[in-house]
């Protein structure tokens, strides 16, 4: 199987509850003589439900509801209805990414855990098989064995590294890394930071100081601020999405593990209530593992039919 | 923790609390609110059905409609199927004769795996135990190398041969170096793993089947969603768990999933993880978190912690001091470095009853960079200075701001604050912080919660 599809696979790839029961949900409504009448109220009910234990959100499950909700349809399937609204949502977020004057600079956030020393490994990996050149950046100097971590992503992708001196200043790192690309001419540069919880105010203001020193060395930088997030994570997601936007400027997500029976469902959540659109998807523990999302392929994936 | 459910069931309660009786209808609408908030605190939406209709049958007696502070009761329903939700037993480790004691960590990637193998050394080791740690993580680069790191930190020894990359070999020759050298516990990292990766439960189940552990803790990040119950439940299939270990609880994830693990998987939380350092890592007790998520505080963790932080000797010391008006700036130093031994000031603050909903408290946080400027000041002066601070005159006062990096306004402000302090101290008299009677007024404190239920 090629890169598209991907995300189809591994949201497929196990039992899936939800599809099941979302089949389940979805059969009796969609049954001919039913599909010219309004959604009765223990499917709305049952559907709400299906969508909550798939971590979309209070809200956007709302909005759903409200798509599917008392409409007379004309032969529609309810299938149809719910992929419809959960396309919209992602489709109103979903812009091209501007391609700067190199070199361009790509924060990679997030709280401890989800993924970001490995989502910069498959990143730099995917963007040099595209034939760019990117220089990783080891900002992280707090966490045991973080910079050893990156430096094998690093090999195994055949990138080059700065990485920090002891105990040095993330942002200092980041300066050296944006130096050497420029003398190098390496783009983009990807940094790696530590991984902070969105409550640590003390944490938080060292992004900012690094978005700073991006700044001053290269117009318009950070241009790119990728938020990591976990697939299985909670509603947390949104408040840790609210919170790294306004501190590190968030402009996209990375939802990694979504290999397992995590669905990711906070990604409908976040573009639902923040307008931040989903980037890449990682899909496995292997370096080829990372790939773009498709919104489409995404929300088939999420509600597909069985065969 | 826990504190945006808190807040909400609050205003809940506060509005029960406004009704002179309850009727069938405004419980409703109490219960609607509840539901909300624990599908926002991503509790499983099957327990929250459960706990819903089992607080509706409980507040639809008679005896609870008709008594004379129904809102009371209402919040009293609430608090026991909480309490039933999170499993009433105490956290902690079980006690085993076993010798050495295995305990096996297993749960998803970037759960806190190593991380807390770390605090866990470290709590043992201070609860006069001897420690020994191995990974038997040979799959995430690096891996082996954090646990090294963390052991180093944690002043624990670590079994890590050189060139051996088999886990179950890993795993068993750190058992039989515990049993040659006299370590009386073995802690087993595991690598992350999907709880679909059949190849990696297989190898756990291969360790497992060595060790044979008395303690198979599940690791849980405590803003993980509504797949939980499904990961936990499918480790516990396959290779059993006895206990949880909540961690990341210093964000403000509310922690309803991993409640759900508690209440479906049927076992109960055994440690909490509150932080970055390697003392972050408690017992968990329900009653207290059940406590905070009502609002009534957590007095008997900040106890402890304050116990934990303060040396007998030297708090008697200082009570007799203070009886004696003798209380320097020295000694308000050493005070400002115990509190800060205690936690992040953010943290002690909630565990006070009451404080998380005193309005305005979340913009107003006390900034621990101010402390770090009274320490720099206090730090600047001469031993003199800080026994007899009337002789510090306008040019030593100069001096201390040059030498703190503050300004004389600053300083001053100090002085003045410390000069206050030291009357209310004497006016206070015998009553020197909590930690002469550290037993008493833990038993008090008990006491006092007892009685607000």
């Amino acid at each position: 199987m090629g890169v598209f599809g991907r995300i189809r696979e591994s949201l497929s790839r196990t039992k899936q509850q939800i599809v099941e029961r979302f089949d389940e949900i979805v059969s009796l409504a969609d049954e001919p003589e039913r599909r010219t009448r309004a959604v009765d109220v223990d499917t709305i009910e049952a559907l709400e439900e299906l969508l909550i234990s798939a971590d979309i959100g209070l809200s956007a499950t709302d909005r759903i509801i409200a798509a599917v909700k008392g409409r007379t349809r004309s032969g529609e399937s309810l299938r149809d209805l719910v992929k419809q609204e959960i396309r919209r949502i992602f489709d109103s977020v979903d812009g091209p990414v501007a391609v700067p004057a190199p070199p361009q600079v790509t924060l990679i956030v997030g709280v401890n855990g989800t993924g970001k020393t490995t989502t910069v490994g498959k990143l730099a990996n995917v963007l040099r098989a595209e034939g760019r050149r990117p220089l990783i950046c080891a900002a992280d100097t707090f966490r045991a064995a973080a910079v050893e971590q990156l430096e094998i992503w690093a090999t195994r992708a055949g990138v080059e590294m700065v990485r920090a001196r002891e105990g040095a200043d993330p942002a200092a790192v980041v300066f050296d890394a944006i130096s050497s690309a420029k003398a190098k001419g390496r783009d983009p540069v990807l940094v790696d930071t530590a991984g902070r919880l969105h409550t640590r105010v003390n944490l938080m203001n060292e992004l900012d100081k690094i978005r700073r020193v991006a700044a001053r060395e290269v117009a318009g930088a950070p241009h790119e601020v990728l938020l990591v997030l976990d697939a299985t994570v909670g509603q947390n997601g949104l408040t840790q999405a609210r919170e790294f936007t306004n501190v590190a400027g968030v402009n996209g997500i990375v939802l990694t593990k979504l290999d397992g029976t995590a669905k990711g469902g906070i990604a409908v959540a976040i573009a639902n209530d923040l307008k931040l659109p989903i980037r890449w998807v990682g899909v496995g523990e292997g370096i080829e593992d990372l790939v773009r999302f498709s919104a489409e392929e995404y929300v088939d994936g999420l509600f597909e039919e069985k065969w | 923790m826990f504190e945006s459910l808190s807040t909400r069931l609050q205003d809940v309660f506060k509005s029960l609390r406004g009704q002179g009786r309850l009727t069938p209808e405004n419980i409703e609408a109490a219960l609607r609110e509840i539901r909300l908030a624990l599908l926002e605190a991503d509790v499983n939406f099957k327990v929250v059905k459960a706990f819903i209709d089992r607080v509706r049958d409980r507040a639809m007696e008679q005896d609870v409609l008709q008594s004379l502070s129904p809102s009371q009761q209402v919040v009293r329903i609430v608090r026991d199927e909480m309490l039933a939700l999170f499993g009433d037993a105490q956290g902690g480790l079980a006690d085993t004769t076993k010798r050495p004691r295995v305990i096996l960590l297993l749960g998803l990637q970037g759960a806190g795996k190593t991380t807390t193998a770390g605090k866990l050394a470290k709590w043992l080791a201070k609860q006069g135990r001897h420690p020994l740690l191995v990974s038997t993580d040979v799959k995430r680069p690096a891996a082996i190398q954090q646990l090294n790191l963390v052991a180093e930190k944690a002043d624990v020894r670590v079994h890590d041969p050189a060139g051996q990359l088999d886990p179950v070999a890993r795993a068993k020759g750190a058992l039989l170096e515990a049993t040659n050298k006299g370590f009386d516990v073995v802690i087993v990292d595991s690598a992350g793993r999907l709880h679909i990766d059949d190849e990696l439960m297989t190898e756990l189940a291969a360790i497992k089947a060595v060790t044979d552990p008395s303690d198979l803790l599940y690791v849980a990040d405590a803003m993980t969603g509504q797949d939980a119950i499904k990961s936990a439940g499918e480790f516990n299939r396959r290779v059993g768990v006895t206990g949880v270990v909540l961690t990341k609880l210093d964000g403000d994830a509310r922690g309803g999933a991993a409640l759900s693990v508690v209440s479906v998987v049927g076992v109960p939380i055994a440690f909490a993880g509150s932080g970055e350092r390697l003392e972050d890592l408690e017992p968990f007790h329900p009653e207290r978190v059940v406590s905070r998520v009502l609002g009534m505080g957590d007095m008997l963790s900040l106890i402890e912690r304050a116990e934990a932080a303060i040396d007998q000797d030297g708090a008697a010391r200082l009570e007799e001091k203070i009886r004696s008006n003798e209380f320097t700036l020295e000694d308000f130093r050493d005070q400002l470095k115990t509190i800060r031994k205690m936690g992040p000031i953010e943290q002690i603050i909630g565990m006070i009853p009451g404080m998380s909903s005193v309005k305005g408290l979340a913009e107003n946080k006390p900034d621990e960079k101010q402390i770090s400027r009274v320490e720099a000041i206090i730090g600047s002066m001469t031993a003199e200075e800080r026994r007899k601070q009337h002789i510090i005159n306008g040019s030593r006062r100069k001096r201390i701001a040059k030498g703190s990096g503050t300004s004389v306004e600053e300083v001053n402000r100090l002085l003045k604050q410390f000069v206050q302090m030291q009357k209310m101290l004497k006016s206070l008299g015998g009553m020197a912080g909590m930690a002469g009677g550290g037993k008493k007024a833990r038993r008090q404190a008990m006491q006092m919660l007892r009685d607000r239920h």
